[in-house]
C-alpha cells in the first residue's frame, strides 16, 4: 500500500478524497464494511415502500397525463386532465369547503388539545385516568366513531343531541341535514376523534419544561394564566408549530368524515378536495376518470408541499426554543 | 457468536424480503392469472351469493343450493362470494380482477362494458340453453353486443318500480292499509297524516345519495309523463331535465318537505340505508324496485306482516313505470372451461327454476325450508304465460304476503314500462343527487335554476359521446 512506501505528505482534504475514490469504491471493502448486511436488512423496507408508496406515486404521475380505464390501453393526453379538473365548477366548491373545514378545525380543533393538556398538567390526582379518557376516542375505530356520531346527530327531535338540547329549550337542529350546519358538525366529530393524540404529544412536551421555571415565576408573583403565557406556551413553541402544520396538512386531506357522514351532501356542502378525487375515480360504475383523479391529487400534493416549505421558511427562526 | 447472530438476522431479513415479494406478486394477479382447473381436474367457479350482512337462514338456503348443484356437477367447485353491486366499487373491482367469476350488473351498464371489451362473450354457451329463444327480446337486448352476441344474460330479476309502504304505520294514522294511495296527491296527504301521528317518522321519503337520488328522480319523472333525455336515430342525445315531469316531481317533494314536514329528518339515504330505515319503521312509504321485499327480509329483518306494495301512481300523458333489471356476466379474461361451468350455474341458480317445473319446486322447497321468501313479484323474463305457469308450480310454497301486494300485482302486466335512460345513465344520476338534496335541505332552493344547471351539465356529458 502507498502508506508503506515514502508517502508524499497529504493534507486532510486530499486524504478524504482518496478515501472516497479508493477504499470505499472497492466491492470488497464495501462488503467487509457490512454493506451487504445493511442492504439485506434494508431490503424488506425498501420493497414495502417501493411497492406501496413509491410505485403508486410514480404511477399517479404517469396516469395524470393519460386517459385510462385500467383495462384498455392508456392514451397520452398531455395536460388535458389538469385543464379538465381546473375547469370543473365543483373544484372551486371543494376547495372552499376544504378551506372552511381547515379554518373551523383550526379555530376549535387546535386550541382544544392544548387547553386540555395544560389543564391536565395542573391536575394533581388521577392524571393517568384523564390521559386515558382523552386518548380513548383515538382507540375507537374511525368508522365506528362516525356511526356513533351519526346516531347522536339524528335530526329528529328524538335524536340524542336534540333531546339533550331540548331540555334547555333549544333545537331541534338538523345537524348533518342542512348545508349550513353540516360542516361544523363534521369538525366537531373530527375534533373529538383527533384531540387525544395531540393531547398526548403536548403532555409529553410539557414534562420537559423545567419545574424551576414555574417555581421562579411563582416567586415573582405570577398567577396561573401568567405562568401559562410566559412559561408553558414558550416552552411548547416548537411542538405547537409542528402540530399546526400537521393539522393543516391533515385537514387539507379530510376524507373520512365527509365520506361517511354525508357523502359530500347535502347539495355538495361537505364536498372536499379528497372526496372530489374519490368521485372522479370511483363514482362511475363504467370506469372512473383516473386521469382527472390523479391530476387533482398531484395538484393537492404540490400545494401542500409549497405550503410546508413556506411555513418552515417563515418559522425557522421562531421555532427554536 | 456475533457472526451466528448476524447470520440469523440476515436470513430473517432475506426471508422477509422474499415473502414480501411473493405477497406482492400474488396480490397483484388478476382473475386472468388464475387457473380455472385445480389439481383434481375440477373447475373452480366463484359466484355471487347474497348481499353482505344477510341473515343466517338465507346463507343456509344458498349453501344448500350450492351443495345440490355440486352434487349434480361433480366437476365444478362453486365458491360463493357475498356481493352488492355498487357504482363506486364495481369498476375498480372489474379492473382489479376481484369480482366473482359470475357477477351481476344492472341493465344500463352492459352495453358500455361490452363496447369496452370488459365482458366475456357468452353467446355460444347461452345458445345451449333450451329456452334461449324464449326470452322477451327487449330484455335479452340489454345484454347483447353490437355484434348480436349475448354477453350478459338476464338473470336475477326484472323489476318495475313500485310504492312500498308500512301497513302498521298506515293503521297508526287511521288509514286503511288495503287502500294504498293511487295518486301523488294522495301519497302526499297520507304521508302528512302518518308523520303527524308518528313524530320522528317520515311519511314518505326518497333516496338521494350515491346516484340513487337521480335514479328515483327519474322514476318520479316518468310517473308524471316526463323524460330526462331524448336519443335521435343518429345516436345523438339531448338532455331534457327541464321537462315538466321532473319539475313537478321536485316541487311536490319540496312542498312535502317545507310545507308538510312529512319527510322525516334524514335526507341523505341511498338504496341500502333506505331499506334499513323502512324495515325499522322510520319511513312509511318509498319507491324502489318491486322485488326489494326479498332483500328487506334477507338483510334488514323486515316483519312481512307490516309490508305493503302498491302500483306507482301515474299521471299525465305518456306516464310510465321505470323498469330495470339485473344481468349475469363474466370478466373478459375467463377461459372456456369457466364459461361452460358458468352457464350451468346460471341455468341452475337463476333461470331453470323459471321454466322448469321440477327445478321451480326444488328451489322453492329449499327456500321455504330455510324460511326464505318465495313468490316476490317480479316482471316476467319470458312471457306472462310462462310467469303465471311458474307461479302455479310453486303455489304451495309461496310464503310472501301476496294479498298485501295486490295493488301492484293486479296491474303489473298492464304497466306502461319505460327503460332507464340509455346514455351516461349513472353519471347523470350522480349529478341529479345534489339537486334532490338541495330541494330536501334548502327551503329556498330554486327548482328551475337547479334543473337548468343540471341540464347544462348533463348535456355536456352527453356531448362527450
Amino acid at each position: 500500500m502507498t502508506a508503506t512506501t515514502a508517502p508524499p505528505r497529504r493534507g486532510p482534504a486530499s486524504h478524504a478524497r482518496a478515501d472516497r475514490t479508493g477504499r470505499r469504491r472497492s466491492p470488497v471493502t464495501w462488503f467487509r464494511g457490512g454493506g451487504l448486511s445493511n442492504l439485506v436488512f434494508m431490503l424488506p423496507l425498501i420493497l414495502i415502500f417501493g411497492v406501496f408508496s413509491w410505485f403508486p406515486i410514480v404511477r399517479a404521475v404517469i396516469m395524470s397525463v393519460q386517459e385510462t380505464n385500467l383495462v384498455s390501453d392508456p392514451t397520452f393526453v398531455g395536460l388535458d386532465n389538469f385543464r379538465q379538473v381546473l375547469a370543473d365548477p365543483l373544484l372551486g366548491k371543494a376547495v372552499r369547503n376544504t378551506l372552511y373545514f381547515a379554518f373551523l378545525a383550526l379555530l376549535f380543533g387546535y386550541p382544544v388539545p392544548l387547553v386540555a393538556a395544560v389543564l391536565m398538567r395542573e391536575v394533581r390526582r388521577a392524571r393517568g385516568l384523564y390521559s386515558a379518557l382523552a386518548y380513548l376516542p383515538v382507540v375507537v375505530p374511525p368508522v365506528v366513531a362516525v356511526l356513533l356520531w351519526k346516531f347522536f346527530y339524528n335530526g329528529s327531535p328524538t335524536g340524542v343531541f336534540n333531546t339533550i338540547l331540548g331540555w334547555v329549550g333549544l333545537g331541534p337542529y338538523p345537524w348533518l341535514q342542512d348545508a349550513s350546519t353540516a360542516m361544523p358538525s363534521l369538525v366537531l366529530a373530527a375534533t373529538w376523534a383527533g384531540a387525544g393524540g395531540t393531547i398526548i404529544i403536548y403532555l409529553a412536551a410539557l414534562t420537559s419544561v423545567p419545574p424551576e421555571l414555574y417555581d421562579a415565576s411563582e416567586v415573582d408573583g405570577a398567577g396561573l394564566w401568567r405562568k401559562i403565557w410566559h412559561v408553558t406556551l414558550p416552552a411548547l413553541r416548537g411542538v405547537l408549530f409542528i402540530t399546526l402544520i400537521l393539522q393543516v396538512i391533515g385537514t387539507a386531506q379530510v376524507f373520512l368524515e365527509p365520506y361517511l357522514f354525508t357523502g359530500g351532501g347535502p347539495n355538495n356542502a361537505t364536498l372536499t378536495v379528497l372526496l372530489l378525487i374519490y368521485r372522479y375515480a370511483f363514482q362511475n360504475s363504467l370506469g372512473g376518470d383516473y386521469g382527472a383523479a390523479t391530476a387533482l391529487s398531484l395538484m393537492l400534493a404540490a400545494v401542500l408541499a409549497v405550503f410546508s416549505l413556506v411555513y418552515f421558511r417563515l418559522t425557522r427562526s421562531w421555532s427554536t426554543s | 457468536m456475533k457472526s451466528t447472530r448476524q447470520a440469523i438476522g440476515l436470513t430473517l431479513a432475506g426471508a422477509l424480503a422474499i415473502s414480501t415479494l411473493a405477497a406482492c406478486s400474488s396480490g397483484g394477479s388478476g382473475s386472468d392469472d388464475e387457473s380455472s382447473g385445480s389439481d383434481d381436474g375440477k373447475v373452480t367457479l366463484s359466484v355471487v351469493s347474497l348481499l353482505p350482512g344477510s341473515e343466517q337462514e338465507a346463507i343456509d338456503a344458498f349453501n344448500a343450493q350450492v351443495e345440490e348443484f355440486e352434487a349434480a356437477n361433480p366437476d365444478i367447485d362453486v365458491v360463493p362470494e357475498e356481493y352488492e353491486w355498487k357504482a363506486t366499487t364495481f369498476a375498480p373491482q372489474l379492473a382489479g380482477g376481484t369480482l366473482p367469476d359470475v357477477f351481476e350488473i344492472p341493465f344500463t351498464d352492459a352495453k358500455t362494458l361490452v363496447e369496452n371489451g370488459q365482458l366475456a362473450d357468452l353467446d355460444e354457451q347461452f345458445r345451449t340453453l333450451p329456452y334461449a329463444d324464449r326470452f322477451n327480446p327487449a330484455i335479452l337486448e340489454a345484454g347483447t353486443g353490437a355484434d348480436g352476441h349475448v354477453y350478459a344474460i338476464p338473470a336475477k330479476n326484472v323489476y318495475g318500480v313500485g310504492l312500498h309502504y308500512n301497513r302498521a304505520l298506515f293503521e297508526s294514522a287511521g288509514l286503511d292499509p288495503d287502500q294504498p294511495p293511487t295518486t301523488w296527491d294522495e301519497v302526499r296527504e297520507y304521508a302528512k297524516k302518518i308523520a303527524d301521528a308518528n313524530p320522528g317518522v317520515a311519511g314518505y321519503m326518497q333516496m338521494s345519495q350515491n346516484n340513487t337520488g337521480g335514479w328515483q328522480l327519474t322514476v318520479n319523472t316518468f310517473a308524471r309523463g316526463g323524460r330526462t333525455q331524448e336519443v335521435a336515430d343518429d345516436g345523438t342525445a339531448t338532455s331534457t331535465l327541464t321537462n315538466d315531469g321532473t319539475k313537478a316531481a321536485l316541487e311536490w317533494l319540496q312542498a312535502m318537505r317545507w310545507e308538510d314536514n312529512s319527510l322525516g329528518s334524514n335526507f341523505l339515504l341511498d338504496w341500502g340505508t333506505m331499506n334499513q330505515a323502512f324495515a325499522a319503521g322510520q319511513v312509511a312509504m318509498y319507491t324502489s324496485g318491486s322485488d326489494v321485499f326479498t332483500s328487506l327480509v334477507q338483510t334488514n329483518a323486515l316483519d312481512p306482516s307490516t309490508y305493503g306494495l302498491a302500483a306507482l301512481p301515474l299521471e299525465g300523458d305518456d306516464a310510465g313505470v321505470l323498469t330495470g333489471g339485473t344481468l349475469a356476466a363474466m370478466p373478459a379474461t375467463v377461459d372456456e372451461a369457466k364459461k361452460e361451468a358458468a352457464i350451468k350455474w346460471i341455468d341452475f341458480f337463476y333461470l331453470g327454476k323459471l321454466v322448469d317445473e321440477k327445478r321451480a319446486v326444488a328451489d322453492a322447497e329449499v327456500l321455504v325450508a330455510n324460511d326464505q321468501p318465495v313468490g316476490t313479484p317480479v316482471l316476467p323474463m319470458f312471457s306472462q304465460e310462462q310467469y303465471e305457469q311458474n307461479q302455479e308450480w310453486i303455489a304451495d310454497y309461496i310464503n310472501v304476503p301476496l294479498d298485501q301486494m295486490t295493488s301492484y300485482t293486479d296491474t303489473m302486466f298492464d304497466l306502461p314500462l319505460v327503460g332507464e335512460p340509455s346514455q351516461k345513465t349513472q353519471e347523470i344520476y350522480a349529478l341529479l343527487d345534489p339537486v334532490v338534496q338541495a330541494v330536501l335541505t334548502d327551503e329556498n332552493a330554486d327548482v328551475d335554476a337547479l334543473l337548468e344547471q343540471a341540464n347544462t351539465e348533463a348535456q355536456a356529458l352527453l356531448d362527450q359521446g
